[in-house]
């Protein structure tokens, strides 16, 4: 099944080959051109009936994980952090290493062995290792080089009847998985459609693709998390007004919201987005571009257990399409 | 199967300290390769007995079944669910693991996250600000769950370089892995004593099925398998042994030094491998309560390396597994009725 | 209906652990014309049987009661003491304790006491005597005391000291009173344990004596269900405590899916307890020889170990139901 090979595919910040590959396999004969840039993101162009105004649609495919920095004498492997997140998620986990995803754990010091105060402490990443099942540094060397990109495995599963689904780098497989079956259907108007790398990186492969394509109209998609509890998994999709640094076109914004209310599609909204994404840098790339950011509810961003509404998906699908016919239109901002 | 289909099938299998059923359900099944007789006693540790063709002295093989896991103690309003424990978890260790909820008509999934957002403070979770996320609302997850139902810990095992296996539950699976490579290996050899196998419970919240396993069985001498911390940079030499050399002999009070001596003489007899440990008390298994049963037991303790203890990476060596397993083998058949008199005397 | 004569005369006993001798002659002669024996075993366990040809149940209801033993008699007349059983400083500050004798004593702490951290080496009893001499001649070292319990009870609560466990033996007294004239075929063994509070020494006695085939405990256990509490599912009010886990036992799901269908059956309110602190005389009997299959009723507490232990009449009713129930279900045989 597509999603998940897309979910569990290992994509690491600036490592995300697999994933692209994926996307192109899956989307080269379904769209009028798609290719590669100069720095990993994948620009898909697909005709429709009209083209009046440049759509861009956008996801990006990267998530956390890190990087192999050392190898120590016994044969485990020291790693850094490739992305932005909270190092308590990695202890007790499996990992995969590099482009043959060798299987590793990374363990703790037993119970047993630790002082009281110990395990009140959380373990930072000097403290941990990856260990892969070898003795010493020479059979670690002949499986695994330094550079080498790890990512955090974890099952995908289905919650609660199908209705949730459970995994890793929900917050960005789903928009690219929501992205390519878009690219794959007929469409009344043209758009273009971006994969973007770097994003959990703060380097942000967005901010080229808006500057090759300068798009009027972009619509980003991610997952938000609900950090101030005031969006919920299957109150359908979100829009957020803004995030860190960026405050995205309000009448976008809010003809968004309209085409929501007249479809009755039900719409979160979100200020309280403590996230950059791509979304900020094609607000200012090139010439500028009217961006507005549409999220799954995504529970646990930035761990290796997200929850996605099966439902808000489908809701955002819909959203999706409705936005496209009003925007190919006649419509201007 | 091979053993190490029978290591992953055991380790994967839930059975926590008193809701071993299902693990010991896996377990009968393999130990009837060897055994005839296979009974449970009352506190549900399971015993195979391997006749001997001697006068009837009894040695017990015990390895605990029973894993450390939780158990679903309340429900939020927001439907996530709260957990108290069955043996010892290092909290850090929990964060963001997927888990199973064992509930009377099905397994639900559900994910360990902080009941907050954490914020970077360096501190670790604590367990009672630990929630269980179902996706389920309370009305929904309430009809579903009740409080008291079993969690364990969803993972699967993974193979690591060098026939290594990780997983949840090798503390002390790994170690019924060896009582079932010794009970095939004793097929090849003619002994005296007879062998209780026994797959005892609730060792995680205080070695309770040893006590009254040791009791019923009464044996004559008595073996504890279970595993021990297996080296990696972070720990001293003198607290660890190494992965991939064999077998942990401890030496201590809790040991019995003719056996022990015997063990070791077996060991390098047959060239198999075995490394030192020291604990001068009772030791942290079955083996402290198997001693002072009834008038007394004299007991052994033989103990597998294990990486990463009471997380869900636990980490063997099949090596490991195997040697152990054949060095019990080998010492039971050289004990004949005569020796096991000489062994014993103080 | 609730025997409220009986409760009060029961919590008012002094009767600490390794000093039962009040209680248990007061339980005797409650209980002596329903059974068929009996016997007071070494530690002092009083043991009632009722004869039957079923299963060996052993019902165990500790007698004893925190307290404290005096330590040593400073020249002022003042007592120093140490803890019988679980004694939170806090809970004995400022209240009043009872000898065997009747002697009233006061505990407060030391002027330069850290209130922050109150230990009981930084305590005293005052017992109202201007010196040691004077004190001496009420008491020695080693005499114990209790809370001296003040009752009360009203339509939903009973407020008392030594709740715990006065109330489990309340239930087996009742339960023993009650089965006279609904007999099974089970042959019980209603125990009133001693020591307890002390490590659930007379249970293990008494259980490797009687060798059960099924072993219930009756005690007090906490609840959940006052401020920022909320870890704990137990309410009062909403019936009988089956216990599940505790430090001491994870009670046998078997017997636990018992008691919860029996309870279903015969409609009585239960809660599912999971305590985090603390153990029964089940984990004695559950350990004895070669295993019990062993279990516990609580009735829902709010401040244990505290002079002002509170349950609900409504709890304990269906607790003692549940008990009854069970001693009389000739089914329970197909447990074993």
């Amino acid at each position: 099944m597509l999603l998940n090979k897309l979910i569990e595919a290992s994509a690491v910040s600036g490592q995300e080959e697999e994933v692209r590959k994926i996307i192109i396999e899956e989307l080269k004969d379904h769209v009028d051109s798609i290719e590669s840039d100069k720095i990993g993101n994948i620009i898909v162009y697909k005709k429709g009936k009209s083209e009046k105004k440049k759509i861009l649609i956008s996801a990006a495919m990267d998530e956390i994980g890190g990087i192999v920095n050392k190898i120590n004498s016994d044969g485990t492997l020291k790693f850094t952090k490739a992305g932005f997140f909270d190092e308590r998620i990695l202890v007790s986990k499996i990992v995969n290493i590099g482009k043959n995803s060798l299987k590793g754990v990374i363990g703790a010091k037993p119970i047993h062995l630790q002082k009281a105060d110990e395990r009140k402490k959380a373990l930072s990443i000097n403290q941990l290792y990856v260990d892969i099942g070898v003795s010493s540094k020479e059979e670690a060397a002949k499986l695994v080089e330094i550079g080498d990109y790890i990512s955090i495995c974890s099952e995908t599963k289905d919650f609660n009847q199908n209705d949730i689904i459970k995994g890793k780098a929900l917050d960005s497989r789903i928009p690219c998985h929501m992205l390519i079956e878009l690219l794959k259907s007929d469409l009344d108007y043209s758009i273009y459609g971006a994969f973007t790398v770097m994003d959990k990186v703060m380097i942000f492969g967005s901010r080229c693709v808006g500057a090759r394509i300068n798009p009027d109209y972009t619509i980003v998609l991610d997952g938000t998390d609900n950090k101030l509890g005031t969006t919920e998994l299957g109150k359908g999709p979100i829009i957020n007004l803004k995030e860190i640094r960026a405050v995205f076109d309000r009448d976008f914004v809010n003809t968004v919201i309209d085409i929501a209310d007249k479809k009755d599609i039900e719409l979160q909204i979100s200020t309280d987005e403590n996230r950059i994404t791509g979304a900020d840098l094609y607000q200012i790339a090139s010439e500028g571009s009217k961006v507005i950011k549409l999220s799954v509810p995504c529970k646990y961003v930035g761990t290796p257990v997200n929850l996605v509404s099966r439902k808000d998906i489908k809701a955002l699908n819909k959203l999706i399409n409705e936005i496209i016919s009003v925007l190919g239109g006649n419509y201007s901002v | 199967m091979s053993i190490k289909e029978k290591l992953i099938t055991l380790s994967e299998a839930s059975g926590v300290s008193g809701y071993e059923n299902e693990v010991s359900e896996i377990i009968k099944k393999y130990f009837s390769e060897f055994t005839d007789e296979i009974y449970e006693d009352i506190m549900g540790n399971v015993i195979a007995l391997k006749k001997g063709n001697g006068s009837g002295k009894k040695i017990m093989l015990m390895a605990h079944m029973d894993e450390i896991g939780l158990m679903l103690s309340n429900i939020d309003k927001d439907g996530r669910l709260r957990f108290s424990t069955l043996g010892g978890f290092d909290p850090r260790t929990l964060i963001y693991q997927d888990v199973i909820i064992h509930s009377k008509n099905k397994k639900i999934d559900g994910i360990i996250v902080p009941e907050k957002p954490t914020k970077s403070d360096g501190k670790a979770v604590m367990i009672p600000d630990l929630r269980i996320d179902t996706g389920y609302k309370k009305d929904e997850i309430e009809k579903i769950v009740e409080i008291g139902d079993i969690i364990t810990i969803d993972r699967k095992v993974v193979e690591l370089q060098n026939n290594y296996l990780s997983g949840k539950t090798f503390d002390d699976r790994a170690c019924l892995g060896s009582l079932l490579i010794a009970g095939e290996e004793l097929k090849k050899f003619n002994h005296d004593l007879d062998v209780y196998f026994v797959a005892s419970v609730e060792e995680e919240v205080g070695t309770r099925g040893a006590a009254t396993g040791a009791y019923g069985i009464n044996p004559d001498m008595a073996i504890a398998i279970d595993v021990t911390f297996g080296r990696t940079l972070e720990l001293a030499e003198e607290e660890s042994v190494e992965m991939d050399k064999g077998v942990g002999f401890t030496l201590g009070g809790n040991i019995h030094h003719g056996m022990r001596k015997f063990l070791m003489k077996t060991a390098e007899e047959y060239s198999l491998p075995y490394q030192i440990e020291i604990t001068p008390g009772p030791t942290g298994t079955d083996a402290r309560s198997i001693q002072i049963t009834r008038q007394g037991i004299p007991t052994i303790l033989m103990s597998v390396p294990l990486r990463y203890m009471h997380t869900s990476t636990e980490t063997i060596s099949e090596k490991d597994v195997i040697s152990t397993g054949k060095l019990i083998a080998r010492f039971i058949a050289e004990i004949d009725d005569e020796r096991l008199e000489e062994l014993l005397c103080y | 209906m609730f025997n409220s004569e009986l409760f009060e005369k029961l919590v008012s006993i002094h009767s600490p652990s390794g000093d039962e001798e009040n209680i248990r002659d007061i339980i005797k002669k409650e209980i002596e014309d329903y059974v068929d024996s009996i016997e007071i075993d070494r530690l002092g366990n009083l043991i009632a049987k009722i004869e039957g040809t079923g299963p060996k149940i052993m019902v165990a209801a500790h007698m004893d009661q925190i307290g404290l033993m005096v330590t040593k008699i400073e020249d002022e007349g003042y007592l120093r003491f140490t803890n019988i059983g679980g004694i939170n400083p806090y809970n004995i500050l400022h209240q009043r304790f009872v000898f065997k004798d009747g002697l009233i004593g006061i505990v407060s702490k030391n002027g330069k006491a850290d209130m922050k951290n109150l230990k009981l080496s930084d305590m005293f009893l005052d017992i109202g005597v201007k010196d040691k001499n004077e004190a001496e001649k009420k008491v020695s070292i080693g005499d114990m005391c209790t809370y001296l319990s003040k009752y009360q009870e009203d339509e939903q609560r009973i407020i008392s000291a030594c709740v715990d466990n006065r109330i489990g033996c309340y239930m087996a007294i009742e339960a023993i009173k009650s089965l006279k004239d609904q007999k099974s075929e089970n042959e019980l063994y209603i125990v009133f344990t001693v020591q307890e509070e002390l490590g659930l020494r007379g249970a293990t006695t008494a259980a490797f004596g009687i060798e059960p085939d099924i072993g219930i405990a009756v005690d007090v256990t906490g609840s959940g269900d006052t401020p920022d509490d909320e870890a704990f599912a137990i309410k009062l009010g909403n019936g009988a405590a089956i216990k599940v886990k505790d430090r001491g036992i994870v009670v046998d799901p078997k017997m636990k899916n018992y008691m919860i269908d029996l309870a279903k059956e015969k409609n009585i309110d239960y809660q599912l307890e999971i305590l985090e602190y603390g153990a029964t005389d089940s984990a004695a009997m559950q350990l004895s020889k070669a295993g019990v299959l062993a279990g516990v009723i609580s009735v829902p507490t709010r401040y244990i170990h505290s002079p002002v232990e509170t349950i609900y009449k409504k709890d304990l009713d269906q607790s003692l139901k549940l008990l009854v129930e069970l001693l009389r279900d000739e089914n329970i045989k197909e447990l074993i």
